[in-house]
């Protein structure tokens, strides 16, 4: 009596346990902080639509990367893209999830936001330590009519290694030769000059206090904390504000058909009114997974995020993707995967 | 039963010895993997690596300079403020404050012990930085600022985030620690002695520096230990306030680095190989400068105790 008992409960728990394989599966990911806030409201609400779950672990780009090469999740996420070549020698393919934009966040008293206008030249040589003054005349050049204070510059960057400096310093290296040839680009670089804040936090909040401050920050960061940023001249030549509507017009107008496996960092971006120092994340995958299944349900959650996650993507400050670049998602995804 | 006491005893006695090798054995291996973790930059950096001040992720090139003189200036800054008031807490613990005085304050700093570092960190980003920079440094920059020796310590802009903000967090962190053990090795003087000095006419002063610290002095160094070691290897709340600029300023008010500041920044993002071996080398450098610290510190106490002696 008692073994039989104990036989069909374990029968009933077997079936359980396979009906909740079949189900509900747990798809794991790992990789940047930046997409973070993001993938957490995508996977509730994941969640709340099939009962599938997403944990997600935001442990940083490099160790994101290292995870997917050693094939321990189904998905990576990076800020900076993974070249080609490497891509294939990994076995890996590479497509965007989401973006966001970078603006030069700044505190200098009488100034409102958008009110001060930069260009790529200019913020090379603040973050290069040659110009050291508000009232400076390349400064003044480009805001004629601007009164600007006759007072020092301190420049904020990010003490720890972040996507979001990999693509600042990447767009400083493509308008500024100097700034290439002595710093170059990284998640994190030697910074000639400045403090470093840890986190968008610890950068906003050495701006708001250090009077005459410059530092770099995520849109959504400054929008939260009324931080004033300035505008940019974009490649084009011309002014813009950073808002989602430039953001996008960046990611619009790039070549991504160009670009293999979407290698392409999104910053000084051709457009009329695109911003210049918009940021990418990639998603990383692997072609030979060791478990097929939850490659394939993590290309069904990011096909659902692509089609139902704009809004909550950017009510948390992310610009998401335009349509065609998801149309050529589904293309490369049908040349990689069966 | 005889037989079954002595076999308990032989297993207690076993017990505590392991406790005892299980210190010893997890230092060797933290130090051990450390140093495995690293072997690739003092491979290719050698001993250079202690004395170069680069630090270019991109170009690959480290040297831990910066860091360690981080480490070493802030909690100096620190251990110059926090034993000194330590020192005036515990004695007006045990001899000056009135009976009813002593809970509360005694439980206050054991509460003070007990808050997080990052709760430090924030508060002094948010709140002391900010009050130094409008109204303290300015004027320390004015007064000293011209001075001869003193001047180019406290020159330079007041941004509030630098070396003295952060050895001031530090002194705040560590006088809970160091102040409770003097408080526990100030009670354990004989009442005998010190009422014996007061009965011969001593002063509070007097009983203060010649019966209460000479008795101690060796529980006390131990105290200070403790207070630096954690002013040593602090990560938070040092990371919020002490600018995390690579580059060694001879004004206590700039920005500067330190080790575990720089490991707790950069570790996430360190991508490649050399760059993580470098983060790990630069943990096994703390473990060095802080070995090489307290081991000063014993022979110090040790030759003091010898010449007591004579």
């Amino acid at each position: 009596m008692l073994k039989s008992l104990q036989r069909s409960l374990a029968t009933l728990a077997l079936a359980a346990g396979l009906a909740g394989t079949a189900q509900a599966a747990e798809i794991t990911g790992a990789g940047a902080s930046f997409v973070f806030p993001a993938m957490s409201r995508w996977s509730a609400d994941y969640n709340a639509a099939t009962g599938h779950r997403i944990n997600y672990q935001s442990i940083g780009s490099g160790g994101g990367i290292a995870q997917i090469k050693a094939n321990t999740v189904d998905f990576g996420s990076s800020d900076a893209p993974l070249k080609p070549q490497e891509l294939a020698q990994s076995q890996l393919v590479q497509f965007p999830s989401v973006m966001g934009g970078i603006v030069p966040a700044f505190n200098v008293p009488g100034i409102a936001a958008n009110q001060l206008r930069l260009d790529g030249k200019v913020l090379a040589d603040i973050y290069l330590g040659r110009i050291g003054k508000w009232n400076d005349p390349a400064i003044a050049a480009l805001n004629p009519g601007l009164a600007l204070p006759d007072l020092r510059i301190t420049v904020v960057h990010r003490s720890d290694g972040s996507g979001t400096t990999f693509n600042f310093v990447n767009y400083l290296s493509k308008v500024s030769p100097e700034w290439k040839e002595k710093v170059g680009e990284g998640t994190s670089v030697r910074w000639p000059t400045g403090v470093g804040g840890k986190g968008n936090e610890g950068v906003t909040a050495y701006v708001r206090q250090i009077r005459g401050a410059i530092g770099y920050i995520e849109l959504s960061y400054a929008l939260t904390n009324q931080v004033p940023y300035a505008q940019l001249r974009n490649a084009e030549g011309r002014f813009v504000q950073a808002s989602s509507a430039s953001i996008q017009a960046a990611a619009a107008s790039a070549r991504w058909s160009d670009s293999q496996d979407f290698h392409l960092v999104l910053t000084n971006a051709p457009g009329a009114d695109s911003w210049p120092i918009a940021a990418t994340n990639f998603i990383l995958m692997s072609k030979k997974p060791k478990n097929a299944e939850g490659n394939r349900q993590a290309r069904e959650f990011f096909r659902w995020v692509y089609a139902n996650g704009d809004q909550a993507a950017a009510e948390l400050g992310y610009v998401p993707l335009p349509d065609e670049l998801v149309q050529q998602i589904e293309a490369y995804w049908g040349q990689h995967f069966n | 039963m005889a037989r079954l006491d002595a076999f308990g005893d032989r297993l207690f006695r076993r017990l505590v010895t392991a406790a005892g090798w299980f210190v010893l054995l997890a230092l060797a291996a933290a130090a051990l993997s450390m140093y495995w973790g690293g072997r690739e930059a003092f491979g290719q950096f050698g001993f250079g690596f202690l004395w170069s001040s680069d630090w270019d992720p991109v170009q690959e090139e480290y040297g831990a300079l910066v860091p360690i003189y981080g480490t070493v200036v802030s909690t100096a800054i620190a251990m110059t403020i926090a034993v000194p008031v330590s020192f005036g807490i515990a004695l007006f613990l045990t001899e000056v404050s009135p009976a009813w005085l002593r809970q509360p304050l005694g439980a206050a700093i054991e509460l003070l012990a007990g808050i997080p570092s990052i709760i430090y960190g924030m508060w002094g980003l948010f709140v002391l930085a900010p009050f130094l920079a409008e109204h303290v440094y300015p004027r320390l920059d004015a007064w000293l600022g011209g001075w001869p020796l003193l001047g180019p310590l406290f020159s330079g802009p007041p941004l509030g985030i630098g070396m003295l903000t952060a050895g001031l967090v530090l002194a705040i962190m560590v006088i809970p620690f160091i102040s409770s053990v003097m408080r526990d090795v100030f009670m354990t003087v004989p009442v005998r002695l010190k009422e014996s000095a007061y009965a011969l006419g001593s002063t509070t002063t007097e009983v203060a520096w010649n019966i209460i610290l000479p008795y101690t002095r060796s529980a006390v160094v131990g105290g200070i230990f403790l207070g630096m070691g954690r002013a040593l290897g602090e990560t938070m709340a040092v990371t919020f306030v002490l600018g995390n600029a690579h580059q060694i300023n001879a004004s206590l008010l700039m920005p500067g680095n330190s080790i575990a500041a720089s490991i707790a920044n950069e570790f996430a993002e360190a991508t490649t190989p050399m760059y993580q071996s470098a983060l790990l080398a630069l943990g096994f450098v703390l473990f060095i400068v802080t070995f090489v610290v307290l081991a000063a510190a014993r022979l110090m106490l040790m030759r003091l105790n010898r010449r007591e002696g004579r």
